[in-house]
């Protein structure tokens, strides 16, 4: 394909891209989810064994790698489309099922319906009306969803560009380049209300408008892929499953901008997004929709891809921008804003992964489109990756303002195994956590805020009753402590320094006055210290105070770690009433410490036993409980 | 650091590669990782020399990223537990003996560098303790003779 240089050329090629979509629609389709969570699952072997089995049968048909769908909980994924039907999901697929579904399904037309898990109709093919599978749409995960920036994430190839293309895909770019001024590309964002979604939710297209604005030249435009919360995999989701989206949207904030040149830092971590945005960036660089004048325009644009090399401060941006110019990424005071003077002292603009995603379709489908989803002050979606004590872990896409119940308990389908909800970590090592008190508060960038924790990139961790609120926050703060860049003394050592005090809480060794010391190294690190880490690393701890200041005392008063984590400040007991004798729990000890004669209550010898918790996790009859290690009480310790 | 010798023909033709360009610290740094394993000595010299990059420059930078490592490692990796439920069950036997057998220092690499071992406290997994972890397959109640088996029988 030689390079486009007019819209004439392009609408050849969407033509083009449609019909090979079109070809590849009269072909039964096999679709395997292969983002790095599919292949963690087995999605490998399972592409593998249905190419063979397509090899076997001699069948000529599709068999497609997509990105991640979300569905976490299920994989690894196989859809099966047959011409004019709608395509079918199977979940949980083992290795051993492949040859059935396709035997069945593929060849014989028949849907194997205990195995499936949903369909996705769409326009102009036929309704399955003899089995009556849910739509994706009813499905309680996706029900409350909204995807915009996800749309194509698990339904199209991410490896080829014309299926980018034949789902719309850089129709935005074309828009903006035959019809749009820089200046209307930047009103039409700022109209919208996006806000930055790596978490400071800052006005994106005011920013555009600073950097548009700074009279310096060259401009950089860069794409923050440097995500390294725990328990955070959205941006990696989208790089894997959707790549070309990101690189449109930093195509149109380039020219908006006044740009030439842009990076897209990516974290080394991420082996297969850098995999798939190199394949994306060498295919738009070949249609000529990166390079020299593009559609024969005077605008040019290319990209490069940077890998880090392992740092979380480097997600701060102008850490970030000090280690594409090769030093230590190390933060340095604003302002000056990177919009003024940025990558080599040059206006810069850096956004996040998903605002990028987002821009094509606010571009395509207008602001006002975009700001009805959402709420007003927080307009279109958030993107999270629910993760932790809840039945559908995954990546979900849901409109700003709906409730943290909502989507815990909706479309994360409530905590497993009988267990309480405790508590919601939002926005990762530097947010907070929520109680149950708070799971009303609507989800957006302004009333998290009020509610204590924060919006952050995307995280969502929920944790059940067995979580102690001391060693989760401590757990935050050895994180955001070990990757202190160690520039300013308020985050090297605040953090520390209340680590250690949490520490001696966790030993038993803890007093009333060190919470007070806690709150008073907070406010040090908040106000004085040079970028957001440091800023937000005593957010954990300090949300984990307010909300369950009863078990910090609990630990400090009575020496007892109710959630039965803390080594030392617990033992395990069995309650005669209720354990039925069954022996579950005698052979996973590992001390032998458990001891009794069947369908009667056992006992455990509190001088073997180690409290690794086996039994615990083993009895189905809530019949180990967790008792305070010294029988003490609250006022003859206090006293 | 000790000094090591190694070959720096190989780096040389990849330092050419970025010739022309305002040559990118991190970049070259992770591409002679890939080429040796670790950042010897004697190569963070060459590039200094080649390129101009302050020597201090590129130790601030290889020491900032975890991803840079200064020292040789073992082609494989033994990463066993020794948190409590472990401890109990003869993690230390298991220790001592592929310290003795392997000849690999908990810690640190084999001679031959065949091996590295690191100590690592609870993996979560006390069901099946005592555990260890090679090259990312975790193997469960493992005993001092077998597991060492099953370690020499490593390519």
């Amino acid at each position: 394909m030689r390079k486009l240089a007019s819209t004439a050329d392009w609408m050849d090629l969407y033509q083009q891209a449609q019909n090979k979509l079109a070809h590849q629609r009269t072909l039964p389709t096999v679709y395997i989810g292969m983002g790095t969570c599919g292949i963690a699952a087995g999605a490998g072997e399972i592409e593998a064994i249905a190419r063979q089995e397509l090899r076997r049968h001699n069948l000529q048909a599709n068999l497609i790698p997509v990105g991640c769908i979300g569905m976490c909980f299920k994989e690894p994924l196989m859809d099966i489309q047959l011409p004019g039907w709608p395509r079918v999901t199977y979940a949980n697929v083992k290795p051993e099922a492949v040859p059935e579904i396709i035997q069945n399904h593929l060849l014989g037309g028949k849907i194997i319906e205990k195995r499936a898990l949903g369909q996705l109709t769409e326009p102009g093919q036929q309704k399955n009306k003899t089995i009556p599978l849910p739509e994706y749409t009813e499905l309680p995960f996706y029900q409350k969803q909204t995807r915009i920036a996800l749309r194509n994430c698990g339904l199209i190839n991410p490896e080829d560009i014309e299926s980018y293309i034949a789902q719309d895909g850089y129709q935005a770019l074309v828009k903006v380049l035959t019809s749009m001024t820089p200046e209307e590309v930047i009103e039409e964002v700022k109209n919208s209300g996006l806000r930055g979604r790596g978490g400071a939710g800052f006005q994106t297209g005011i920013k555009w408008e600073f950097c548009q604005r700074s009279p310096k030249t060259p401009k950089f435009v860069i794409c923050n892929a440097d995500e390294g919360d725990p328990g955070a995999f959205m941006d990696r989701s989208i790089l894997e499953g959707d790549p070309h989206s990101v690189i449109e949207g930093m195509l149109i904030a380039a020219y908006a901008i006044g740009a030439n040149y842009g990076y897209i830092y990516c974290r080394a971590e991420y082996p297969l997004a850098i995999k798939r945005l190199q394949i994306a960036l060498d295919q738009a660089r070949r249609y000529g929709l990166l390079g020299e004048n593009i559609l024969g325009t005077d605008f040019s644009f290319d990209l490069e891809l940077y890998e880090g090399a392992g740092a979380f401060v480097c997600g701060e941006e102008t850490a970030l921008i000090a280690s594409i110019e090769g030093r230590r990424g190390e933060p340095r005071p604003r302002p000056p804003f990177p919009a003024i003077s940025g990558l080599w002292k040059q206006p810069s603009n850096v956004n996040n992964v998903k605002s990028y995603a987002l821009t094509p379709q606010i571009i395509l489908h207008g602001a006002e489109w975009f700001s009805k989803v959402g709420t007003p002050r927080s307009p279109g979606t958030a993107i999270f990756a629910l993760t932790g004590q809840v039945r559908h872990t995954g990546l979900i896409e849901v409109p700003m303002g709906i409730t943290l119940r909502e989507i815990i308990y909706e479309i994360g389908g409530g905590i497993p195994k009988k267990k309480q909800f405790k508590a919601v970590q939002t926005g990762g090592p530097l947010g907070g956590c929520l109680p149950e008190s708070a799971l009303d508060t609507p989800v957006d960038f302004d009333s998290l805020v009020q509610a204590g924790a924060t919006m952050g990139s995307g995280g969502m961790i929920v944790v059940d009753q067995d979580t102690c609120m001391v060693e989760f926050a401590k757990y935050f703060l050895t994180f955001a402590t070990a990757e202190s860049c160690g520039k300013c003394i308020p985050c090297r050592m605040g953090g520390q320094r209340m680590l250690e005090i949490l520490s001696r809480i966790a030993l038993g060794q803890g007093t009333l006055t060190d919470l007070d010391e806690i709150e008073y190294i907070a406010r040090n690190m908040r106000e004085a210290s040079l970028c957001a880490l440091g800023q937000l690393t005593p957010g954990p701890v300090m949300a984990a105070l307010r909300f369950f200041r009863a078990e910090y005392e609990s630990h400090i008063l009575d020496k007892f770690c109710p959630a039965g984590v803390c080594q030392g400040m617990f033992r395990y007991e069995i309650n005669t009433l209720n354990c039925a004798g069954c022996g579950l729990c005698i052979k996973p000890c590992p001390q032998q410490a458990i001891d009794g004669k069947k369908k009667e209550p056992h006992t455990i010898d509190q001088i073997r036993c180690i409290r690794c918790g086996v039994c615990y996790e083993v009895c189905n009859l809530n019949a180990i409980e967790i008792q305070p290690a010294h029988k003490q009480t609250a006022a003859s310790e206090a006293g | 650091m000790s000094e090591e010798t190694c070959d720096l023909r190989e780096l040389e033709v990849l330092l050419e590669t970025f010739q022309g360009k305002k040559y990118p610290v991190i970049p070259i740094l992770q591409k002679t990782q890939s080429l040796y394993g670790y950042l010897p000595q004697a190569a963070l010299r060459a590039i200094s020399e080649k390129t101009g990059i302050a020597l201090s420059q590129l130790m601030g930078v290889a020491t900032f990223y975890a991803q840079f490592r200064l020292t040789r490692q073992g082609r494989h990796l033994i990463r066993i537990c020794d948190g409590t439920a472990c401890h109990v069950r003869g993690a230390p036997q298991n220790i001592e003996a592929v310290e003795d057998a392997l000849n690999v220092p908990a810690g640190g690499t084999s001679p031959d560098y065949k091996y590295s071992m690191e100590i690592v406290y609870c993996l979560g997994s006390c069901g099946l303790a005592p555990i260890a972890v090679v090259n990312d397959q975790v193997y469960g109640k493992i005993d001092p003779k077998t597991f060492v088996e099953q370690l020499k029988k490593l390519e």
